[in-house]
């Protein structure tokens, strides 16, 4: 990144893209009050619409985006955004998953758009929402509804820095355990998707004494048809341990049709 | 003639996607439109089917700024559906969650999104290069009404604790004990908000607004309250659809919303404050006073000097809660799995941005049937345009730069909120 002119390293050029989504990834961001002011001395901040008028042509050094594909303009703004930027990150379960509104990916779009708009001829909206990696490259992934202050810091930290960033790749239940939180599965057989989802939040649900609901997404590697098994045990219905993996991460592979590989066994 | 066409293409400092387009002829506005482009999310259509307990965990995401009052208006709706009632302390908690994400979303708005354009900066970054110390002000408010909704919601974005039927676990008076000292601090930076920005050089405009807000027989209204207006209108909430109907217009994917009577009004901080002064707490009281602001207030610009009370107000009202939890005893009700029959129930609350109405019809199977969501940006999408097309003739004599900047600053009056209003809309019918 140094300039070759004068020798100086000018500071890296940092965007913020949003997508379909709810803005709360981005707010992620305003949310590290301490280290805003220092992250924004550090980086130059070329376009973050949310924050500011001032807008700094391209390419960017860093592109943080946002958010799913859900309409033919956005999946255009997606191949430019990633012509742009050298590293392309995406944030959050939408970008990363297709987040909450993927749900639409199991219905009949025009039925629901019918639905929920009186003239649906108005409205331009693709079958399915998806996420970002699934139409360009992602350098990336920022998991969570919405992402960790801390692994965004994280992020962007090692990224100056030219490292590669440190993120988990293991279950909720190890942090679960770390954090010392008594086991709602077991002890109250409450059902919790803590064994297929992975780590981040720091178990916040299960200390609350509620099952987790999955907003980091699956963990590598994930065994979600014998966690289902298990639901069932506790007394689920069919559609409702459906409903369980059919939130924000519904359309990431391994959470998409647990419902139906178990009731076809 | 002489026309001349104003575009925005991607109005920043807004929560989510908008752009504005204004033509103009001879110091008139002949078309003035807010577009929200926002992709639309089909929220009222996948909560079809859903069980009632995950209605406030996916309600929470249609937005990142103010997922509490989703929440809130969502359980309540549900809870009056499925006849619960929570103990006052459950009650409280609530208000106090609430008043968190008015902290959190105020602070942020007034600081980080508004404040620039009336000191000419593009943004609060640029803003904090040549005067720090308010936007650390700005910053560590903001930092405390997330703090707030930790300790009562689990997360400050999308909190997790709430529920329907109350809360999954109730706070440690401790742990809310010890925001205090830094509660203390607040309230005197809140009044310190109120000084800072009534100083503030405001662009000219009135307009003879219909405000419309809750309206509770004591206190400042956020949690519940009657549906009120500044001409008359004085309704239970479950009477909202008799009143305010909702219209589809090709160049938004918001719905906007409309006194059937009437046509447009306006809610928000500016509505809430006008229709309920007489109920502000006595610090917020004096902080309006000693700013020299009467009410009614009728200039949209001024809504930053009617946030910035309401930011007194919250961090007292919080103060006064957390001095008299108790935890409560039952912090959540059982919420039935089975009903003898279809129910109704309606609910609304005092989001950030001016009220925030659902409706919900739960079948017999405790699975939601229907879905309607009215948010506050889509209510003030009829009346940001009518302040776009008053600014005319004022507009006429400005550089397109200038006359740009004036229109945008006049949009975010309104603390729109895109994500929001896309996220909602519902069975709207335009004739024709
Ligand atoms: S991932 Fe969740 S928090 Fe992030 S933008 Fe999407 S809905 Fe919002
Ligand atoms: S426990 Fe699960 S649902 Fe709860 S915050 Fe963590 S990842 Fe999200």
């Amino acid at each position: 990144m140094s300039d070759p002119r004068n020798g100086k390293r000018p500071r890296p050029k940092l965007a913020v893209w949003k997508l379909a989504s709810c803005d709360g990834c981005q707010l992620s961001l305003l949310d590290c009050e301490d280290e805003l002011l220092a992250v924004a001395g550090a980086v130059e901040i070329a376009s973050f619409p949310e924050v500011s008028r001032a807008e700094i042509a391209g390419p960017y050094d860093v592109s943080l985006v946002e958010g799913s594909i859900t309409t033919p303009h956005d999946l255009e703004r997606i191949q430019e955004v990633r012509r742009q930027s050298r590293v392309l990150v995406a944030i959050g379960a939408c970008a990363t998953a297709g987040g909450i509104q993927a749900l639409r990916n199991f219905a009949d779009v025009q039925g629901l758009v019918g639905a929920v708009y009186g003239r649906p001829e108005y409205i331009r909206t693709l079958e399915r929402s998806t996420p970002v990696s699934d139409h360009v490259p992602v350098d990336y992934e920022l998991r969570g509804c919405p992402i960790s202050k801390a692994q965004l810091l994280e992020l962007v930290t090692a990224l100056l820095a030219g490292r590669a960033p440190d993120l988990p790749t293991s279950s909720l239940c190890q942090e679960c355990k770390q954090m010392g939180v008594v086991c709602v599965m077991v002890a109250h057989g409450t059902p919790c998707l803590g064994p297929v989802t992975q780590a981040g939040c720091g178990a916040l649900c299960p200390a609350l004494g509620r099952g987790c609901f999955g907003c980091f997404g699956p963990m590598e590697a994930p065994n979600p048809d014998s966690l289902a098994a298990r639901w069932r045990e506790l007394g689920l219905t069919p559609e409702a341990v459906e409903r369980g993996f059919h939130t924000f991460n519904a359309w990431a592979e391994p959470f998409r049709d647990v419902a139906r590989r178990e009731d076809g066994r | 003639m002489r026309e001349r066409t104003l575009r925005v293409d991607y109005l920043a400092r807004v929560e989510g996607e908008g752009a504005l387009h204004l033509r103009l002829r001879k110091g008139e506005a002949v078309e003035a439109r807010l577009e929200i482009f926002e992709p639309p999310r089909l929220f009222e259509g996948f909560l079809r089917g859903r069980a009632c307990t995950e209605v406030p965990d996916l309600t929470a995401r249609i937005c990142g700024i103010c997922p509490a009052s989703y929440q809130m208006s969502s359980t309540q709706a549900l809870e009056a559906a499925l006849g619960l009632e929570v103990e006052p302390a459950v009650r409280d908690l609530r208000r106090l969650l609430h008043l968190g994400e008015w902290i959190e979303s105020h602070a942020l708005h007034v600081y980080l999104l508004h404040a620039p354009d009336f000191l000419g900066f593009d943004d609060a970054i640029r803003l904090a290069r040549q005067a720090p110390d308010p936007v650390r002000r700005g910053l560590r408010l903001k930092k405390l009404g997330n703090a707030v909704m930790r300790s009562v919601g689990g997360r400050e974005i999308h909190p997790l604790n709430p529920c329907v039927g109350g809360f999954y676990r109730a706070p440690e008076r401790e742990d809310l004990v010890a925001l205090l000292p830094e509660l203390e601090w607040a309230l005197e930076a809140a009044r310190e908000t109120v000084r800072w920005v009534a100083g503030f050089t405001f662009p000219e405009l009135e307009r003879p607004y219909e405000f419309v807000a809750l309206r509770h027989p004591q206190e400042y209204p956020v949690n519940e309250g009657r549906v009120v207006s500044s001409e008359g209108l004085d309704i239970p909430v479950a009477e909202y659809e008799e009143h305010f109907e909702e219209e589809q217009v090709p160049h938004s994917t918001a719905l906007r919303s409309r006194l059937r009577e009437r046509g447009a009004y306006l809610v928000g901080p500016l509505a809430r404050l006008n229709l309920n002064a007489d109920r502000l707490s006595p610090p917020a009281r004096e902080a309006l006073e000693e700013a020299g602001v009467e009410v009614p207030i009728r200039n949209p610009f001024r809504s930053i000097v009617a946030r910035s009370v309401e930011l007194v107000e919250a961090v007292a009202g919080v103060m006064v809660l957390i001095e008299r939890y108790r935890p409560p005893e039952r912090p959540r009700l059982p919420v039935p799995e089975a009903l003898p029959e279809a129910v109704v129930g309606h609910g609304c609350t005092e989001a950030p941005r001016g009220i925030l109405y659902h409706r919900y019809r739960v079948g017999a199977d405790g699975l939601v049937e229907e879905a309607r969501i009215v948010p506050p940006t889509a209510q003030n999408q009829a009346s940001i345009e009518e302040d776009l097309r008053s600014l005319a003739p004022a507009l006429a004599g400005m550089d397109r730069a200038e006359a740009t900047w004036l229109c945008e600053q006049a949009i975010r009056n309104y603390d729109p909120c895109m994500s929001c209003s896309a996220h909602f809309l519902t069975l709207t019918l335009e004739e024709g």
